[in-house]
């Protein structure tokens, strides 16, 4: 008898559960990401890549893109508001910048050199009226070289930079054109620009819920025939805890869950969902210390860690959810170079190396590194530092970890190696976006970046290298450009000057409902071509 | 009373105080820089110094304390540095959703725990006993955390009963007291109830034992009061212990809320704690801190009336 109304009070529940969901509509992906809240939407995104990701190029365009239609190579760029940039010939830190016609942002009003201008005015100039200090802050490190900038006519527009910058176009995807029409429309307000926003790109703002989800609709009359979106509609939910976006995948909750753990891979595979991953332009290195002091001063030092860590064994324990790194950017990249040095798993000759250096059983190498226990990028760091540590002490190498909240592991990378809280560490896990040659190789080598003005945390001196940097920033020929990246690049890692460990995958756990995803060899994602089979 | 009551407010002003520069500093303490979350990853120290000048955050400490207080005074908790809207309206919506989940799940902790614990401390060392002992040690010892990934992972993941994460199904558009909603309400209840639920069982059973072995019990029986007299004199003795922890253990679910509600993604002061304490956000922070806290100040000062108005006696202490 009890048995009988328990399941058929179990029954009612079930029953009860399902009607009570509600009928989406067809084609309605639904995205978990891994923020804590939604980015912001005014064209600044917060909250790094994923933020440009998902609220970034799905409601704005910025002058030059990324190309997302293929998987097979590295996403290159593209115009996009821009149709043709080029440099003066008589003035090299000019660029010219040509602007697509045609072009309609959101609320209807024309896009144009105006609506540039308004933009740059609105990150740069302090004392213009609509001047907006968090535009500002999430821009300024990535127009680094920005001088100034002038219209010439309506749909042209001139950059000028501090000083000759081959490297510029690089820096113009994050710059995302807002509305000056809705800005104007909404009383000259940017707090009511980031509830209501109005931008060029394939999706449209229909709905934000702080901190529970953001609506897209996609913009039917978008530029880019090609890409107007085929979906009806995109809900992006922030799920910060990565158990919370397995079960909403597996549930069915979501279409679509970023970054599941590499211990989540079997059950999401054998429940039908698929894991997409590709080598996304992101490495996870240790950033060594070359001042006075430090043993990694020794070339030979600085080879045999990298020798002695047994890659594929670590990208076995993520599952899969890694390929090792050769150097900065994969051996693939028009930018790797032909290094001489392998960065391959050879604890014999780390051994040898370290031997030569002046260590051995009875004088063991004794160093300390600065991890995280998360953050963006840095993937699985307890469990593969603890890999590594394992490694490092088969050739006789004790690395102490010191372990870090992960902004406090940021504030102990920009003040540099040398400041004083960072004494007696001589080892910083911190991995690095190589979007760009800038980010990618340059950034870390050249004197003008030495902490805390920039990212060269462990004081990497080189002459050979720094000329070749000055020589790049007026090369501007894009293939001679490439080559000179490549000779960089060639040069840090035949001087080892970083340990390269492994390059992150992009994995993100897919329902088999999804049709025409392509995984560019980018932080960023296309949805346009994305469709959902009911 | 009255005098006491009075007492016991005035008491709660320098405790209220206290609280704030506690939850001020607490946040300064923290390693790490409140504004380099804010910029993005590549950003360089030169620029991290600027935004702290820009947010004020390299004045004196106590100076940054006073203009804070002196806001949070008249309601003002400043701008989320993250998403630039108003702390205040964040934290309230977060915790009109909290106290959904926190009244559902205070009000299954205080019934069951009651319930459970009467039962076990008249029947001790009865079999019931034993039961209740199974389940309020499983309930004190099982972490919050774990226990709602293990709900989800049985009834959302596997079964397909009860919806895994959030407030209420898609486009909702805010809380309703009907079957969809509720369905999102039961895991995290469940979640956030069982420590409570089994530190108020054991209290109140060890209780119930203390007084029932009591002499004056024994002179009611003797005097011939029937059952239930007695037990209402019982409960009564028994009552004012149990209200202390069960105030004590609302306070601690608001804690515990951290958990479970990013396990559920439920959009609460919890939710938005650990949110903000990931983005390093100043403002938003120390809001929400506030906010919770004050209302533990408040909830002790309630439970102390309560129990003073029940037992006299404490009036007199």
């Amino acid at each position: 008898m009890n048995l009988r109304i328990c399941s058929k009070l179990m029954a009612g529940l079930m029953v009860a559960a399902f009607a009570a969901s509600p009928a989406l509509a067809q084609g309605t992906l639904r995205v978990a990401m891994t923020l804590a809240d939604i980015p912001l939407i005014d064209g600044a995104p917060d909250q790094g890549t994923e933020g440009v990701r998902f609220a970034g190029f799905t409601i704005y365009d910025p002058l030059i893109s990324y190309d997302l239609s293929r998987s097979d190579t590295s996403a290159d760029l593209r115009p996009a508001l821009a149709t043709e940039w080029h440099v003066d010939p008589n003035d090299t830190t000019k660029w010219i910048v040509k602007l697509r016609e045609g072009v309609k942002f959101h609320d209807g009003s024309d896009f144009n050199a105006d609506a540039v201008i308004f933009n740059l005015e609105r990150a740069f100039n302090k004392s213009y009226p609509a001047y907006d200090a968090s535009f500002e802050r999430q821009l300024k490190i990535y127009l680094a070289s920005l001088k100034s900038w002038k219209k010439i006519d309506d749909y042209t527009v001139e950059f000028t930079t501090k000083a000759p910058d081959s490297l510029f176009p690089y820096q113009l995807p994050r710059f995302l054109i807002a509305s000056p029409a809705q800005y104007a429309k909404l009383g000259n307000d940017w707090d009511k620009f980031r509830a209501t926003p109005s931008g060029t790109g394939p999706w449209k703002v229909e709905e934000l819920v702080p901190r529970q989800r953001l609506e897209l609709l996609p913009n039917k009359e978008y530029w880019d025939k090609d890409r107007v979106p085929k979906l009806d509609r995109l809900v992006l939910l922030p799920i910060p805890e990565v158990s919370a976006r397995t079960a909403a995948l597996l549930s069915g909750r979501v279409d679509w869950a970023e970054s599941p753990s590499p211990d989540t891979v079997e059950k999401l595979t054998s429940a039908g969902m698929k894991i997409s991953t590709n080598a996304i332009p992101h490495v996870w290195p240790y950033t060594l210390s070359e001042l006075d002091g430090s043993p990694f001063t020794d070339i030979r030092v600085r080879k045999a860690v990298n020798l002695a860590i047994d890659r594929d064994g670590l990208v076995k324990v993520l599952n899969g959810l890694a390929v090792p790194a050769k150097g900065m950017v994969s051996p693939q990249s028009p930018w790797f170079g032909k290094p001489t040095f392998d960065v391959k798993y050879d604890p014999d000759e780390a051994r040898k190396l370290l031997k030569e250096a002046g260590y051995g059983p009875d004088k063991p190498l004794k160093v300390k590194a600065a991890i995280s226990t998360s953050g963006s990028g840095q993937m699985y760091p307890l469990l593969m530092n603890e890999f590594i540590q394992e490694n490092l002490r088969e050739v006789g190498i004790e690395m102490e970890l010191e372990v870090f909240e992960w902004e406090a592991l940021r504030g102990r990378r920009r003040v540099g190696a040398q400041a004083d809280e960072n004494k007696g560490i001589t080892i910083l896990n911190n991995s690095y976006s190589t979007n760009d040659p800038y980010v990618a190789v340059l950034r870390y080598v050249t004197p003008e970046e030495i902490a805390p003005k920039g990212s060269n945390w462990g004081s990497i001196r080189d002459e050979e290298i720094e000329r070749l940097a000055l020589e790049i920033r007026n090369e501007f020929d894009p293939k001679k450009q490439d080559e000179l990246v490549a000779k960089i690049h060639q040069r840090l890692v035949d001087r080892a000057d970083m340990v390269w460990i492994v390059h992150d995958v992009g994995s993100r756990a897919l329902s088999p409902k999804i049709k025409g995803h392509v995984h560019a060899q980018s932080w960023f994602v296309d949805f346009s071509p994305i469709s959902i089979e009911p | 009373m009255l005098l006491y009551v009075v007492r016991r407010i005035l008491y709660a002003v320098p405790i209220g105080i206290g609280v704030t520069f506690i939850v001020f500093s607490l946040v300064h303490i923290a390693p790490g820089d409140p504004i380099s979350a804010l910029l993005p990853n590549e950003a360089t120290q030169e620029m991290v110094d600027e935004a702290r000048r820009e947010f004020g955050l390299d004045r004196p400490f106590l100076v940054q304390y006073a203009i804070w207080l002196g806001n949070a005074a008249v309601g003002n908790l400043g701008t989320s540095i993250g998403s630039g809207r108003p702390v205040a309206t964040e934290v309230m919506s977060a915790v009109g959703n909290t106290f959904i989940l926190a009244t559902s799940a205070g009000l299954v902790a205080c019934i069951l725990g009651f319930l459970l614990g009467i039962v076990a401390g008249l029947w001790r060392d009865r079999p019931v006993d034993h039961i209740v002992n199974l389940i309020t040690i499983s309930g004190v010892s099982v972490p919050h955390y774990w226990l709602a990934i293990m709900l989800v992972i049985v009834f959302a993941v596997d079964l397909n009963w009860l919806p895994p994460l959030g407030i209420g199904p898609d486009r909702s558009g805010g809380w309703r007291p009907d079957w969809a909603h509720i369905s999102h309400l039961i895991l995290p209840t469940i979640a956030t109830a069982a420590i409570p639920m089994a530190v108020i069982a054991r209290t109140l059973r060890a209780s119930v034992v203390d007084v029932l072995d009591q002499d004056f019990i024994t002179t009611l029986r003797a005097k011939g009061l029937r059952r239930q007299s007695v037990l209402w004199h019982v409960i009564r003795n028994a009552l004012p212990t149990a209200l202390a922890v069960m105030g004590l253990q609302l306070g601690n679910m608001l804690g515990g809320s951290v958990l479970v509600e990013t396990v559920f993604a439920w959009p609460g002061t919890g939710f938005l704690l650990a949110s903000a304490i990931f983005q390093r956000d100043l403002p938003l922070l120390q809001g929400t801190m506030l906010v919770l806290s004050m209302f533990f100040v408040f909830l002790n000062l309630v439970v102390d009336l309560v129990q003073s108005a029940t037992d006299p006696r404490i009036r007199r202490t």
